[in-house]
């Protein structure tokens, strides 16, 4: 199996890539800090990843998308999966205060996954197999005031990705959409813990579940779906009054 | 596996005492480290709280979760030479270990506790005789200290360092990582033993005869019994299966089981404990059981309870263990026991074992040859404390000692005397590190000179 990691650092990623390692996986892993890179990698390769490469880039640079794919398909002499986990919780209020700052999110959460999936879609479509998976959020299914700027960009990466499996199907490259809930990462080590906090361990394995079967929509933990289905569907003149 | 204290909150695993700190700062990555210079109160590294008592625990202070810190390092497959991150679990190293053919030196009888942890308190197993601490197996780590140096310690480089730090009670620095050396086995079983035994003497007899031959060995004791025997029980010894064609059984996986609820304080006393104990002792009914078992149950009997803790009700509970040398050990016991017995505490789960000669390079270690019992009590207020006071005073009598990570209460003239190197391991104190218990056992006594005295100050 080999599979491009972007977003290799990010605590969830992790997980998923040691059950990838656990099984003998080729991996291919990018990320921003070398130092953190290294340390994700040597973590791998103890735990049986058979390879595991590093590749430092900052995914805001979209003109570097195209070389760094061409970096790990040539390294790993072609790719089975790929597993887009990067992302930033920005701070809403910030982005509220200053357009560019809400730009910068987008371009983390929304453009530069656009066109990461624009290229794999491009790569594994004439393959006919292959699994992209993305790692959105339930933040996306509705916009509320306390982050809807990170909201609106994963709202956009779903339909994006809703689309792209709609043409995918046909080719038997599937199309993974994951939205995690609440998880204690370094993401959201500012954020007071609740009971709905799940482990980076617990969604991790599940987002290796979900490429290995090539799910459509998952939530993660599965108590979400149904979390998010009252929130959807609360009436807006109901929902705008709302503190959420 | 989900075992972490997800509470936010750090306690330790007898929920006694309770503290609060002034702040939990995670760390998260090894080249992200925070300024602890900059700290206000002192602070102390926390991972999955599996101390019993307050060693783990800085009250008013800065507990340093340094659970996420849980990457591997790397590998050698030659010389079973692993290193990994400090909140690297025991249980991690196990699932990505024992399927490879390797094990850890030396195990406690939780696997959910991390390498720091293991370091920090110099851990024992069930092969002390044979294997020594979990010092023993340790051939260097990185200690960082408050003043932001960062120091690899090995017993070559740092030495004194080292040996302060092992055993240390965390109190010298912040261990990032830790290399150490795991033990070849052939397939991830057990060949057990279990004896009945009917007397204190008869343990002794069976502990002599299988310790040449059996790498694993302690007992599970019920010393409510009274009377010449002192106490009965079940003698359990084992050693790695030796099968290759095991290697390929799959083993067995049991989903852990949660209690839910802090339990009453009615429900642990000494009746329920001697219901138990009778149940137990007389379940296995030939005086000799052989079995082949894997090492969960062998080793982590309790892990499969999650949260036991909980059994001894919200009041918590306090963890007694102290060895006493072997000459007099029986006279010993035989005063511990009967107070334990007149005071009417019931001690659920008790265990004995015999330490070995093996010394550790740890200055503040806490094995050493003898006999050592493991007791656990309800906190049930100062009738339980001044039990445990009271069974000090004989452990000093016989020049033993008391484990501090699982105390929660011992006093400062107690300590000094079970651990007559503690001025000199003071001294590799980092001057921002401290916690609960070594503020306890440091509070001025028996300090001769005013450089000591600096120094308790601190």
């Amino acid at each position: 199996m080999k599979i491009l990691i972007i977003g290799a650092t990010s605590a969830i990623a992790h997980e998923t890539a040691k059950c990838f390692a656990k099984d003998g996986a080729e991996l291919f892993l990018v990320g921003r800090s070398s130092e953190k890179l290294e340390s994700v990698q040597n973590d791998l390769k103890v735990r049986g990843a058979k390879r595991a490469e590093s590749y430092v880039l900052d995914i805001s640079q979209l003109d570097r998308h195209q070389e760094m794919i061409e970096a790990a398909i040539e390294s790993l002499g072609g790719l089975d999966m790929a597993l887009i986990a990067h992302g930033t919780l920005g701070d809403q209020r910030l982005s509220q205060e200053n357009v560019t700052k809400t730009l910068e999110e987008f371009t983390t959460n929304c453009t530069s996954v656009i066109s990461l999936l624009t290229l794999l879609a491009n790569y594994f479509e004439p393959r006919k197999r292959g699994c992209i998976a993305v790692i959105s959020s339930v933040a996306g299914d509705r916009g509320r005031q306390s982050n809807y700027v990170y909201g609106a960009a994963k709202g956009a990466l779903t339909v994006f990705l809703q689309g792209l499996r709609n043409r995918l199907a046909k080719s038997g490259v599937a199309v993974v959409t994951i939205k995690p809930g609440f998880v204690d990462t370094p993401m959201t080590a500012s954020v007071r813990k609740g009971l709905l906090f799940a482990s980076p361990r617990k969604v991790g394995e599940g987002i290796y579940h979900a490429m290995l079967k090539g799910k459509e929509v998952v939530y993660l933990p599965g108590f979400w779906r149904l979390i998010m289905f009252v929130v959807k569907s609360i009436p807006e003149p109901v929902f705008k009054k709302l503190s959420m | 596996m989900n075992f972490q204290n997800t509470t936010g909150r750090p306690h330790s695993w007898g929920r006694y005492p309770k503290v609060r700190h002034s702040q939990v700062q995670s760390i998260y990555w090894r080249n992200e480290l925070p300024d602890l210079a900059q700290l206000e109160e002192t602070t102390l590294p926390f991972a999955y709280g599996r101390s019993y008592g307050d060693s783990c625990l800085n009250a008013g202070g800065v507990s340093l979760d340094v659970s996420h810190l849980q990457r591997f390092i790397s590998f050698d497959e030659k010389t079973g030479l692993l290193r990994c991150e400090s909140g690297v679990s025991l249980a991690e190293i196990l699932e990505v270990m024992v399927p490879r053919g390797w094990f850890l030196p030396v195990t406690p009888g939780t696997k959910f506790v991390s390498v720091g942890g293991a370091i920090a308190n110099d851990i024992h197993g069930k092969n002390h005789h044979r294997g020594g601490t979990f010092g023993c197996h340790v051939t260097c780590f990185e200690l960082m200290r408050s003043n932001g140096e960062r120091l690899l310690c090995s017993p070559e480089q740092n030495s004194e360092l080292f040996r302060a730090t092992i055993g240390g009670l965390g109190l010298t620095g912040l261990i990032l990582w830790a290399e150490f050396r795991l033990k070849p086995v052939v397939n991830p079983y057990i060949d057990i033993d279990h004896i009945r035994f009917a007397s204190l003497d008869e343990f002794f007899a069976i502990s002599a005869e299988s310790d040449v031959d059996f790498e694993y060995t302690m007992s599970w004791v019920d010393i409510l019994i009274g009377g010449e025997n002192l106490c009965r029980g079940i003698f359990m010894r084992g050693n790695h299966n030796q099968s290759p064609e095991l290697a390929r059984k799959p083993m067995k996986k049991r989903l852990p089981l949660v209690v839910p609820i802090d339990f009453p304080k009615f429900a642990l006393n000494s009746l329920t404990v001697r219901a138990f104990n009778e149940l137990y002792y007389h379940a296995q009914v030939p005086k000799r059981v052989h079995k082949i078992v894997s090492y969960d149950p062998f080793f982590y009997p309790l892990d499969s309870i999650h949260n036991w803790y909980r059994m001894y009700g919200k009041r918590g509970f306090l963890q007694y263990q102290f060895v006493v040398p072997f000459e007099g050990s029986h006279e010993a016991m035989r005063e511990i026991l009967g107070r334990i017995r007149r005071s009417g505490e019931g001690s659920f789960l008790t265990v004995l074992k015999e330490f070995g000669a093996i010394q550790s390079p740890g200055m503040l270690s806490f094995p050493r040859p003898g006999l050592t019992l493991a007791l656990d009590f309800a906190y049930g207020g100062p009738k339980t404390l001044r039990l445990l006071d009271g069974l000090d005073s004989i452990v000093l009598q016989s020049g033993g000692a008391v484990y501090p990570a699982k105390d929660a209460r011992m006093s400062a003239a107690a300590f000094q005397t079970f651990f007559p190197r503690w001025k000199e391991f003071a001294a590799y104190v980092d001057p921002k590190f401290s916690s609960s218990f070594w503020r306890r056992v440091t509070d001025g006594v028996f300090v001769e000179d005013e450089k000591s005295q600096e120094l308790v100050n601190i």
